[in-house]
């Protein structure tokens, strides 16, 4: 099952996110998580020789690829880009006060 | 006319035309920002008397029908967290405008505002899962940049470790609607549940599971709470007052019922998963609040105790429960607001939120002792202010559903949050004034204005309980209650 392949990036993701002590490589594991699942969007609407889907005079076939899913991605992909946009500026201000970007070393807030 | 779309447009316009403004004068942002607040705070009660009871307004964007296009859904649930969104954001705008003047930069601050509005707005009137997602993220972002407004190391911090958590509870969401996509070819939420009815699919447990994760991160619930005793303290005061007063409840609670109740059909193996977490969030939350030693961190905790008696609320899944639980948020979003309030005009005068610093204040800070005393017997359930009507609907809820042993339990959580309250109170605003803050003075006026606006609010819904539940709440017990009928309401047939 190629859907698999989605579920194994997003534990990857998971892993760096939940293992990794350094502020960007979290960050990292949180793009990958959503490549994981833009990807497993994309499969969704897949389709093994489908045609892309605009209707054309003179070619016949209804085995269009499922144009939904590529709609979403594209609106996933743009709002993952702000927030990415949004946690790097966060990690470098962070790196200017704590001049560190190790999280055990970033703790002046208590549990 | 259709007001619908106003709900989402004004908030976004202004949110745009503020940053401009912002570059001329600061005193235009000012304005425009509550001028905004102020009609989106009106709109709702215009939807209230315009309409019948019970009746649901759907608009769909673009005129494309509902399986295909993305429609607006206004009923009876949708109206409340619009009433409370709306008049609570007003208030925090009137609050900022004093309070916001020691930070720079003000107009961005009320831009960010207005797109948490936006979103929040957009969650709750939504009838379609992707385009919930997306103003769930409009809300998320604009409140990760407002926790970090005063760029502090701990408010960064606390901003980075919000949002860490806040991107894996979307991704789990977005995970979840590729699922249900995947399994039903749709993607509006009316669609989906005429849909599945019947399915069996482990699939369709497994998407459940990812909604309740993700979901239940935004909304605190106690094995997801880890980011909001950070987030919510570090925030200026009025953005606290939003992040813990709406913003979990519209992202959070909302979502939670919306989905489980009118998209996947309650049942009894859920029933139990909300009451656990609802149990487990009540004195994970209280037990924890009783410890603290920071004014707004003791007010986060408490949040997270008082979300667990709305969820406890909703799994008893009957009449009582359901309205003990909305009761309940709404009350809480009234008092918790004005608590963070308060906090915030002690910080702006005392100029420290360490409990054991302070002392007195009420003698030199009456509007804020005054109001901050409502609220805190408000919290605690105390006869006649509207805490107690809305827990005691719950006990009933948990009595007729015969679980005694909540009943109880749910009891001796309210006598606990009545202990963390009476501390809180005092050690700030009762007991003895100390030398040092003899000269403290009152908060400026925009900021009394708005505590007297929400205790007057708390006070009154405990008096006037039952017009409120009869004309407000009724209408979205029935929502709740109605369950997955809810699809052929909005589509027809």
């Amino acid at each position: 099952m190629i859907f698999f392949l989605s579920f194994i990036l997003f534990l990857i993701g998971l892993y760096c996110v939940l293992i990794k002590k350094n502020l960007l490589k979290i960050v990292m594991g949180i793009v990958i998580m959503e490549y994981s699942v833009s990807l497993f969007l994309i499969l969704l609407g897949y389709k093994k020789g489908g045609f892309p889907p605009i209707v054309t005079p003179g070619v016949e076939g209804t085995n269009f690829v499922d144009p939904l899913p590529q709609a979403l991605v594209i609106t996933a992909i743009v709002i993952s880009i702000a927030s990415l946009a949004l946690i790097i500026s966060l990690c470098m201000r962070i790196y200017q006060k704590y001049k560190t970007f190790d999280i055990t070393k970033i703790r002046k807030l208590k549990g | 006319m259709n007001l619908l779309p106003l709900f989402i447009a004004i908030p976004l316009g202004t949110a745009f035309v503020i940053v401009l403004l912002g570059k001329m004068r600061e005193i235009y942002s000012d304005i425009l920002a509550s001028i905004a607040a102020l009609i989106l705070a009106i709109l709702p009660f215009i939807l209230i008397l315009s309409l019948d009871k019970g009746e649901v307004l759907v608009y769909s964007m673009g005129k494309w029908l509902p399986p295909q296009g993305i429609n607006l859904v206004l009923d009876g649930l949708s109206r409340l967290m619009l009433i409370i969104i709306n008049v609570v954001g007003f208030l925090a705008i009137v609050y900022s405008v004093s309070y916001m003047k020691k930070f720079t930069a003000k107009s961005k601050y009320y831009g960010l505002f207005m797109l948490m509005l936006t979103g929040m707005n957009g969650v709750v009137l939504t009838g379609d899962f992707f385009n919930l997602f997306v103003f769930a993220e409009i809300a998320a972002i604009s409140s990760y940049a407002l926790v970090a407004f005063g760029v502090e190391a701990e408010e960064l911090e606390a901003s980075f470790k919000y949002m860490v958590m806040g991107s894996i509870a979307t991704i789990l969401i977005l995970f979840s609607i590729g699922l249900l996509y995947g399994l039903t070819g749709s993607l509006n939420m009316a669609d989906v549940g005429r849909t599945i009815q019947g399915n069996g699919s482990t699939l369709l447990s497994f998407s459940m599971v990812l909604f309740l994760t993700g979901f239940g991160i935004k909304a605190a619930m106690i094995p997801f709470h880890a980011w909001l005793p950070d987030a919510h303290p570090s925030a200026p005061a009025p953005v606290s007052a939003m992040l813990s007063g709406v913003l979990i409840k519209a992202l959070g609670v909302y979502a939670l019922m919306r989905i489980f109740f009118n998209v996947f059909g309650f049942n009894l193996q859920l029933s139990w998963v909300f009451m656990i977490l609802g149990l487990l969030s009540i004195f994970g939350g209280g037990l924890l609040a009783l410890r603290q030693d920071d004014l707004k961190r003791l007010l986060a905790y408490s949040s997270i105790s008082q979300m667990g008696f709305i969820i406890l609320g909703l799994g008893c899944g009957n009449y009582w429960g359901i309205l003990g639980a909305l009761f309940h948020l709404l009350n809480h979003s009234s008092f918790k607001s004005l608590l963070f309030l308060n906090s915030g005009a002690v910080e702006y005068s005392v100029g420290t939120r360490k409990l054991d610093k302070m002392g007195g204040l009420s003698k030199v800070m009456p509007v804020t002792g005054a109001t901050s005393t409502i609220a805190s017997l408000s919290i605690s359930g105390i006869p006649p202010f509207n805490g107690f009507w809305s827990k005691l609907f719950i006990i009933i809820g948990l009595v007729q559903a015969n679980h005694f042993v909540l009943a109880v339990l749910a009891i001796l959580a309210s006598v606990l949050t009545l202990a963390y309250y009476l501390r809180m109170q005092r050690n700030t605003f009762f007991g003895k004034l100390k030398k040092e803050l003899e000269k403290i003075k009152e908060a400026p006026l925009s900021m009394c204005f708005s505590m007297i606006v929400l205790a007057v609010v708390c006070v009154g819904l405990g008096i006037f309980f039952y017009p409120v539940m009869k004309v407000v709440l009724e209408p979205a017990v029935e929502v709740l209650q109605e369950g997955i009928k809810y699809s052929s309401l909005i589509l027809g047939g």
